[in-house]
């Protein structure tokens, strides 16, 4: 192994070692000077992408460079995920920063905890053999883990991190007997050689089959599509916001890019059976999100139903198997992060001293307080719903497109009519926003670099809808479609 | 004679049963962190089994990456054990209802 491949995996060891250099910064912090914490986190983002943006090992025709003896792998896939990785977690930053400070929690093991998580992500959007993703994605679980038991003495808080921690075990679990079966098939770890030993064995040795169900168990579990979405609304309403913000968003990326590897580099061949089994969990978990999210007058609950649905149209992008399908799929979960990164922003920026705002009933009459953050948070709710000019119409117009090219007909049907009964409870919150009167008159207040950080994301959600083609592009770009 | 079969079947029980006491288990979540650990033993007897039979060391190699793994899922999952016995005065499965909807 020469240093040109160590060098391919530069950002993700600055990551890992100024993660280590912050938990022992904070050794010397005292209450007041925490805020360096904040901006040495921030600067690790800014680093890691100039970095990620720098690495050449592009050259003519060469469009991947594997590190590690194969088991790392950088495509350009992988730097737009890890770059929108990076922008979506210092948005989470700046909102955390001022929701940790009201709650009396801004302590560095939130920073610490979620750079680890983003390591994890990095490892598992470059992971290229069986023991990378495994180790990519255990590295983001143990660490939401953690986060999601933040508040100490929250009794909730700790009973949504058991039952994370439960059936996340039990998922990863599933996802390793999978990938035991898999190895056992084809006699190694290496995705590409995972992948040339399926054509030689064929795609109908029981064996592979049989490790295929498992793999798309686990999988399904960590994107949180039905049947395996239990886990979502309780963690999402349990956790403090912060931490609902940061599990919501970068680590969906991640499994979008996990569930590509898996099943493209590895398993292309089989895609006929896995394809089967993904649009199954796709149409479940568009059906079941966008109904039972009516019923929820918890905001967190509600988002995390949404999630649900957001997932099964991510799936609908993968389950073709095409090179449009997986740039729509990519496109989607960016999105995805960028509009649920504003929901829970605006819950955060409701959250008086103490209380969090999780109430729809909180949204009130939004408009009167502030008619600003009332526009943004209306269309955030416009974007998820997909009304068009709002980038989430682009999203879900590009995946159901892709659905319908592999001639999947009923799965487009059926995700159009559920977006249409989804659009009722997006457009409920905008109805209290502007029809209802406040429950309470208290202003609004929060610090300049959140207030740029909200409006910036609010506007995201109509200037990328309008100039939506250029990330289209990036996203089509990188499957060479 | 032992062939793989014979351990593959035996891993393959060893993952049901910790799966079948995640699900029937409604007393104690100590049960339920043993029952985690013993899936990730059986998936380890699996990646053995295979690596000896096949004659290729990488599933053995694996094996210690999942122990290790394991080591620190233990450690996170017991902190918050005690932190949920500290909020709630109880590590009954069957109380943790707060959540729900």
């Amino acid at each position: 192994m020469n240093n040109a491949n160590m060098m391919l995996a530069a950002p993700e060891f600055w990551v890992l070692a100024m993660a280590c250099v912050i938990l022992i910064v904070d050794l010397f912090l005292d209450e007041e000077r925490r805020g360096i914490i904040h901006l040495l986190a921030m600067l690790t983002l800014v680093f890691a992408a100039i970095m990620t943006l720098r690495s050449n090992y592009v050259s003519e025709g060469v469009h991947s460079a594997v590190a590690f003896n194969g088991s790392f792998i950088r495509d350009p896939m992988g730097d737009v995920l890890k770059l929108f990785s990076f922008l979506v977690l210092g948005i989470v930053y700046i909102y955390a920063k001022f929701f940790l400070r009201q709650f009396r929690m801004f302590r560095a093991d939130f920073y610490t905890l979620s750079l680890f998580a983003l390591l994890g992500v990095m490892l598992l959007i470059s992971a290229n053999s069986l023991v990378m993703v495994y180790l990519g994605l255990e590295l983001i679980s143990l660490s939401s883990y953690a986060l999601v038991a933040f508040d100490r003495d929250s009794r909730i808080g700790s009973e949504a991190a058991m039952k994370y921690f439960v059936l996340g075990s039990m998922a990863s679990g599933m996802l390793l007997y999978g990938m035991s079966m898999i190895y056992g098939a084809t006699g190694t770890m290496d995705l590409y050689q995972v992948s040339t030993a399926v054509k030689s064995v064929g795609s109908d040795d029981p064996l592979l089959v049989f490790g295929l169900v498992f793999l798309v168990a686990g999988l399904a579990f960590k994107l949180g599509v039905v049947p395996f979405h239990m886990w979502i609304p309780d963690v999402y309403h349990g956790a403090p916001v912060a931490t609902t913000l940061f599990i919501s968003s970068v680590p969906k990326m991640a499994a979008f890019a996990m569930a590509f590897r898996l099943l493209q580099t590895g398993l292309g061949e089989m895609q006929g059976d896995w394809s089967q089994m993904l649009s199954i969990l796709a149409v479940l978990s568009i059906i079941l999100g966008n109904v039972v999210a009516i019923a929820q007058t918890n905001i967190k609950r509600m988002l995390a139903y949404s999630t649900i649905s957001h997932m099964g149209f991510v799936l609908l992008g993968l389950l073709p198997g095409t090179a449009s399908g997986y740039g729509a799929g990519m496109f989607y979960v960016i999105v995805y992060s960028l509009m649920s990164a504003a929901g829970f922003g605006m819950v955060m920026l409701l959250s008086a001293r103490g209380v969090e705002a999780d109430k729809l009933d909180d949204f009130k009459g939004l408009n009167q307080r502030n008619s600003w953050y009332a526009a943004v948070m209306a269309m955030v709710m416009f974007s998820m719903a997909g009304v068009p000019v709002f980038v989430g119409f682009f999203a879900k117009w590009m995946v159901i497109k892709a659905a319908l090219d592999a001639g999947l007909m009923w799965l487009a049907i059926v995700a159009v009519v559920f977006s249409v009964v989804g659009a009722f409870y997006y457009l409920r919150v905008v109805k209290l926003m502007y029809f209802d009167e406040p429950l309470t008159e208290s202003e609004i207040d929060a610090p300049v670099d959140f207030r740029a950080a909200i409006s910036l994301n609010g506007i995201m959600m109509i200037g990328l809808g309008i100039f939506s083609s250029s990330l289209i592009a990036v996203c089509m770009a990188s499957f060479g479609a | 004679m032992l062939t793989l079969t014979h351990f593959l079947t035996l891993a393959a029980l060893l993952f049901s049963l910790s799966v079948t006491g995640i699900f029937l288990n409604r007393k104690n979540v100590i049960i339920l962190l043993m029952c985690i650990e013993l899936m990730l033993l059986a998936v380890n007897m699996n990646f053995v089994a295979f690596s000896r039979f096949l004659g290729n060391m990488d599933g053995q190699v694996f094996v210690f990456f999942i122990l290790t793994v394991a080591a620190a899922e233990a450690a996170i999952g017991l902190a918050i054990l005690v932190v949920l016995f500290r909020n709630r005065q109880t590590i009954n499965v069957a109380e943790l209802d707060d959540l729900k909807g």
